[in-house]
């Protein structure tokens, strides 16, 4: 420094390049990975797409085939339908559930605790457990029909997993009683952050308790609130265990979701090139809700 | 190859006792209920008397579709087992191709497999290119109508002989609380029933055209009119069967709950599992009375390449025991199959298994599905057949329509 400033030398700003430069180095081996397995395996995936791989992956392209032949299945049709019905009303029901009972736990009832870890419980269970549980729950033979049936409603029906038009209503009570402690934990912890004074001056003006919940205290959990979405929609997308374990699809097609499609083609049906097409698809989808999202996170911070 | 093996042999005679080339071989497969568990519980005991080598028993459950994408995942991946079930056919083919298989050829050759294995069409779906990669085991068959002859006393009527009386016994067996059909909820049975309806009703040229030639007019034509008609039929006779897997449904006849099933000879360990008797606790109809057929479907065993001379030659040792009279007639008198030599006495067979061993004998045979489509094109019949079995609303022109161009595009 004291040479530049005496001109013996011209001042160079430092490369951009080599500031930081042992962290640079540290990440090197995570940026290798990242790119090697996640893009690599993406590109991999999209290339295989246009094969006509069967048991083994194959270079023989035959265009877009596999997805013609893919948006001409039926079961695949079905698929995508029944995975927007299921994440639209499962994420309106996990959101609004969740955060109805934070706020109720947050009124400093009694036994909180004890609430918190009941609701919270099914979580801790995986979705096969919860898939199975809930199987025999809705069994007609043994679950909740039988049980309601001989306490003397003889014509009591409850078989949402035997009925096509009923059977994603039984799927959803399943995936909500499941998913549902933890958005109410993070919500929880939420309104928890919310500062107690912010609570006083509404008393003050003379707001009621539903109007401060609405108007002051939800836009101020945002952040809390694209987590949430972030982690619910993510589990909604990659469904699969749920299904496998309470339905297997059926009855019919009528409970089939993508990611069961992928499974089925690109392993029991031993069809990589039609398993891959329907993979690159699902990945599209994510693709078009997460950009627009990413982009405007990105834009808002860089405001 | 050959010499290696008789020094193999040789040196094996020499040093039982000793121990020396013992190995664990690890056998992977799919028979987890009560009747299949017994029934592979043979191989591992003959295994274990007559060689030195420890059987590894390494069953995954879950049925094949759930065990095969197991079994081809740890062949694929560098990590193969010392043998594995697969049925008959296309399964393995790739793997096969990919030369992932161990070659079964000279010990075939030296035991004269071509000989006394019977029917030759199961050999040759263990052949590619003139080499032999499987040893089959067993023949199972599709065709088979199962009745409970507990449900048809309670009801109060004769059991039925063939599809027509049993169709019209419905009512009967309805109005006495039974369910006519057990049918479990997953596509392969209810792909599987639909296929043993068309080779009984349709007849076996048109089945053959169909499933062998890929013909799609036959397919769109007037006999298969009939078999999803009568599929039409049979699903409102199955309508209040609640069950999934094939087994409970066999339960429900061997309780009395339902009257008929249409299921594999597989069936059979079940009702022996649970002390029934053919002809006087159950019976069965082959080709559903009508059309007295079996196809020769089954099992055969692989043996994934391993590059270790002494797993190899357990190998080929458990390869041969498994196609050996005793372990032949041992395995198949559990199982409920019929056994793929000609030359083994099944004194102890019931039946129901010798009615298919005559028919067997007068070689009224059909291959299996599994051998002439490949598990793409399976695939798609049975999520088209699951749907239509489960909506009462899915007409049967509707089905036969996607099921003609289903075989249009079969490879």
């Amino acid at each position: 420094m004291s040479r530049a400033r005496r001109g013996t030398a011209p001042v160079r700003p430092p490369i951009r390049l080599f500031r930081n430069l042992s962290s640079k180095i540290a990440a090197i081996p995570m940026v290798l990975v990242g790119l090697g397995v996640f893009v690599g395996g993406t590109i991999w995936t999209v290339v295989y797409s246009f094969t006509d791989s069967r048991l083994l992956p194959r270079l023989q392209f035959v265009g877009f085939e596999q997805y013609e032949r893919l948006w001409s299945t039926r079961r695949w049709l079905v698929s995508i339908e029944n995975l927007a019905i299921y994440g639209i009303v499962s994420l309106v029901f996990t959101m609004c559930l969740g955060f109805l009972l934070a706020a109720l736990l947050d009124r400093k009832i009694r036994f909180e605790d004890t609430f918190r870890t009941i609701f919270l419980y099914p979580f801790a269970l995986s979705f096969i457990v919860t898939g199975l549980v809930w199987q025999w729950l809705l069994n007609p033979d043994f679950g909740i029909q039988s049980v309601v049936r001989s306490m003397g409603f003889p014509n009591f029906n409850f078989d949402p997993l035997y009925n096509s038009d009923l059977v994603l209503i039984g799927l959803l009570i399943a995936g909500l009683w499941q998913g549902t402690g933890l958005i109410m934990v993070i919500m929880l912890a939420g309104l928890r952050s919310i500062d107690e004074d912010i609570w006083k001056a509404t008393r003050v003006d003379g707001i009621p308790v539903w109007k401060t919940y609405i108007i002051v205290i939800i836009p101020m959990m945002k952040p809390v609130f694209v987590t949430a979405l972030v982690l619910v929609t993510s589990g909604i997308v990659k469904l699969y265990d749920l299904v496998v374990a309470m339905t297997s699809g059926g009855p019919g097609i009528s409970s089939e979701v993508p990611a069961k499609y992928v499974y089925d083609t690109l392993f029991t049906r031993q069809n990589l090139g039609q398993g891959f097409a329907a993979s690159t698809m699902m990945l599209v989808t994510v693709a078009i809700i997460l950009i627009p999202w990413a982009y405007m996170q990105f834009r808002e911070k860089r405001q | 190859m050959k010499k290696t093996l008789s020094l193999l042999a040789t040196t094996s005679l020499i040093s039982a006792g000793s121990a020396a080339f013992a190995v664990d071989l690890e056998v992977t497969h799919w028979w987890t209920s009560g009747g299949e568990a017994a029934a592979v519980a043979e191989f591992a005991r003959l295994f274990n008397e007559n060689t030195e080598h420890t059987w590894v028993d390494g069953a995954i459950a879950g049925a094949g579709g759930t065990a095969r994408p197991i079994m081809i995942g740890r062949i694929t991946g560098g990590d193969p087992m010392g043998g594995t079930q697969f049925n008959h056919g296309r399964q393995a083919e790739e793997l096969v191709e990919a030369g992932l298989m161990l070659d079964l050829t000279d010990l075939a050759e030296e035991e004269g497999w071509r000989d006394i294995v019977n029917p030759p069409s199961l050999l040759d779906s263990c052949t590619l290119d003139g080499r032999i990669y499987c040893v089959p085991i067993n023949i199972h068959s599709w065709q088979w109508l199962w009745l409970s002859h507990h449900a048809y006393e309670e009801a109060g009527v004769d059991v039925p002989t063939n599809w027509d009386e049993f169709v019209a016994a419905a009512p009967a067996l309805e109005e006495a609380g039974k369910i006519p059909l057990a049918m479990g909820g997953q596509p392969w049975q209810q792909n599987g029933a639909f296929g043993v309806m068309a080779i009984a009703l349709a007849g076996i040229e048109a089945w053959e055209a169909v499933n062998v030639d890929q013909n799609a007019e036959v397919a769109a034509g007037p006999e298969f009119a009939r078999v999803f008609e009568a599929a039409a039929e049979a699903r409102a006779l199955s309508a209040r069967s609640n069950v999934q897997d094939w087994n409970q449904a066999t339960n429900m006849l061997i309780t009395g709950q339902a009257g008929g099933q249409i299921m594999g000879d597989w069936a059979q360990g079940e009702f022996q599992v649970a002390g029934l008797v053919a002809g006087e606790d159950y019976s069965c109809l082959p080709g559903l009375g009508v059309n007295e057929i079996i196809s020769t479907g089954g099992d055969a065993f692989y043996f994934p390449k391993v590059n270790n001379a002494e797993t190899e030659a357990a190998q080929l040792e458990l390869a041969s025991l498994m196609l050996s009279q005793e372990a032949q007639v041992a395995f198949n008198l559990k199982k409920g199959s019929l056994p793929v030599r000609g030359d083994v006495d099944l004194e102890a067979a019931n039946d129901c298994m010798k009615r298919g061993l005559e028919i067997l004998a007068s070689g009224n045979i059909l291959p299996d599905a599994n051998q002439t489509l490949s598990p793409d094109t399976q695939g798609q019949i049975e999520d088209m057949m699951t749907e239509f079995w489960s909506d009462q609303n899915y007409t049967a022109e509707e089905a036969q329509r996607l099921y003609a161009e289903i075989i249009a595009r079969a490879d």
